[in-house]
């Protein structure tokens, strides 16, 4: 098992390093100039030294992240079981959010930092808007999921509509939930930085990306990057390893355990 | 069309929200225009009415909104720099150049991992990897870049629209290429067919109803990377120069216009695709 992991991870970390190592005597032997591409261990040294700049920024621009991602996922969650015994809302409603789903939502942004000022509450607010829609769609699709023949058994039971819910429908519509969540992660992500791209306190990644840009700073923007790039990924993984958790019984992962 | 009524009523509702919401936040506002102007005779009527026509409100009515796009968009003559046309058309053709290039290299990448497997092992963990990065992040730094190399207007635009619109293609392309299951595998080998007559026969066709999901997701892409990326270099114009423009003198309904601007330019991109996929479904016979 263990064997099986690390043959499994070798050859993604081996191309990952790689690419780095490619990059680097790149860059060094054809003494492309630091403003277009610096080498990986000048982003590196950027890095170190500027840990508590990085630090500020992570702290600023999670906070709108997580506080409109909870906020959004949730109201999603609470009106697709509000509509839920209404087929006519529904069908209303669905092909809102799917057409809404494919709007650059991100455009609201502008709106957002008028409305609630420059600080990370504006940066929340684009990301309720753009996480709600999402999950409002799965959440939908999810409840709708459950088999006529468990619903039939859950009948024979004498279940009433709340039991039901309870007890089958929302286990059922876990994994599409998860989805949402999932998806949720990078657009809150998306959200708050090109937010940021419209106004902040001086503070923030989005912030820092665009200024560090303008002063041609390109290493501390690459070193912003990274930081984006890691929180992006550990909320992910964040997501996902619950995932594993709630819905340990559904197929994608029983076949793994087997 | 069983889902009109239902969707004429929500659409219906949305809008007496809006007009609610409009009300009461424009309300406060307007107040104090009144009081500035030593009125304080007014009637609630006068009130609402009036906070529903302001000029810079803090929500503009949808009336307002509708109007703006009016004149913007068919009363005014599409070579001004005012009209959302003139606007809309910059956008249409960075996206449309971005997403060609975008769907293109994430199409060939797919092709390539699914016949090289080094290759998939190697690079598949990266690019789903990717997709949880907030990969727009890089779209001012990209701008810079290509300025270095005197690469100027409409490209650095399309550059990142194809740069957002690859990733989405190539995941969604190499589960499309995969699809066919292993019994249909199995009866190409019986037929000793080579694996480029696999491809072309078997998955290739199979991943159609894949390649029409992800062209839809990859040009809702490109669009959202040429506004975003149109807001770091706004000077060239386009919808998302529109957007930083409005934002910076609290032109609320210019903003609002543009927005809607933007989203009918998506929504008619995807539907355009979506028409494209129903006439193959007709062709090849599947459904998605």
């Amino acid at each position: 098992m263990n064997l099986r992991r690390l043959t499994d991870f070798l050859p993604p970390l081996a191309f990952g390093l790689a690419v780095l190592a490619i990059w680097e005597a790149a860059v060094r032997l054809l003494q492309v100039p630091a403003i277009i591409l610096p080498p990986p261990s000048a982003i590196a040294s950027r890095f170190v030294t500027s840990i508590p700049t990085l630090a500020a920024d992570f702290r600023q621009t999670i906070q709108g992240v997580l506080v409109g991602y909870v906020i959004g996922s949730l109201a999603g969650f609470v009106v697709a079981i509000l509509i839920d015994r209404s087929h006519f809302l529904q069908r209303g409603l669905l092909p809102i959010g799917n057409l809404v789903s494919a709007l650059p939502i991100v455009g609201v942004a502008p709106i957002m930092v008028m409305w609630f000022g420059f600080d990370w509450q504006s940066k929340a607010a684009v990301v309720v808007v753009m996480t709600f829609f999402p999950m409002l769609v799965n959440t939908i699709a999810g409840l709708s999921s459950a088999g006529a023949m468990e619903r039939d058994l859950m009948k024979t039971y004498g279940a009433n509509y709340w039991q039901t819910l309870l007890a089958l429908r929302l286990p059922v519509a876990m994994p599409f939930i998860f989805n949402a969540l999932k998806i949720n992660t990078t657009l809150a992500m998306i959200g708050a930085i090109v937010a940021e791209f419209f106004g902040t306190p001086i503070v923030g990644m989005g912030f820092r990306i665009s200024t560090e840009v303008g002063r041609l700073q390109i290493d501390m923007v690459w070193a912003t990057i990274v930081v984006a790039a890691l929180t992006g990924s550990l909320f992910y993984a964040l997501v996902a390893g619950v995932e594993r958790r709630v819905t340990f019984w559904h197929a994608s992962y029983r076949a793994k355990e087997a | 069309m069983k889902s009109a009524l239902p969707l004429i009523t929500v659409v219906l509702g949305i809008l007496a929200v809006w007009y609610l919401a409009a009300t009461l936040m424009n309300a406060q506002l307007q107040r104090d225009q009144f009081i500035n102007a030593g009125r304080t005779d007014y009637s609630t009527q006068e009130l609402i009415g009036a906070s529903l026509n302001m000029e810079r409100p803090k929500l503009p009515a949808p009336h307002q909104v509708a109007s703006e796009l009016y004149k913007l968009v068919f009363a005014t003559a599409p070579t001004s720099k005012r009209s959302l046309v003139y606007h809309g058309l910059i956008t249409l053709e960075e996206t449309l150049i971005g997403f060609a290039i975008g769907s293109a290299l994430g199409i060939g990448l797919a092709v390539l991992i699914v016949s090289m497997r080094w290759l998939e092992r190697s690079m598949m963990p990266w690019i789903v990897a990717s997709q949880t990065v907030p990969i727009i992040a890089l779209a001012p730094m990209i701008v810079v870049i290509l300025n270095q190399f005197n690469v100027t207007g409409i490209a650095p635009k399309a550059a990142i629209a194809a740069y957002l619109s690859f990733f989405p293609v190539t995941v969604g392309m190499v589960k499309g290429f995969r699809s066919p299951d292993p019994l249909q595998l199995d009866l190409m080998r019986t037929y000793s067919a080579t694996r480029a007559q696999t491809f072309l026969k078997l998955r290739a066709p199979a991943s159609a109803p894949f390649f029409f999901a992800s062209m839809k997701i990859g040009a809702a892409a490109a669009l959202v990377g040429a506004v975003v990326a149109e807001v770091t270099k706004s000077e060239d114009g386009g919808l998302g120069a529109r957007l930083l423009a409005g934002s910076y003198y609290g032109q609320t309904v210019q903003i609002w216009a543009a927005l809607f601007a933007a989203a009918a330019l998506s929504a008619t991109l995807v539907a355009a695709i979506g028409g494209a996929e129903r006439i193959a479904q007709r062709r090849m016979a599947f459904s998605p």
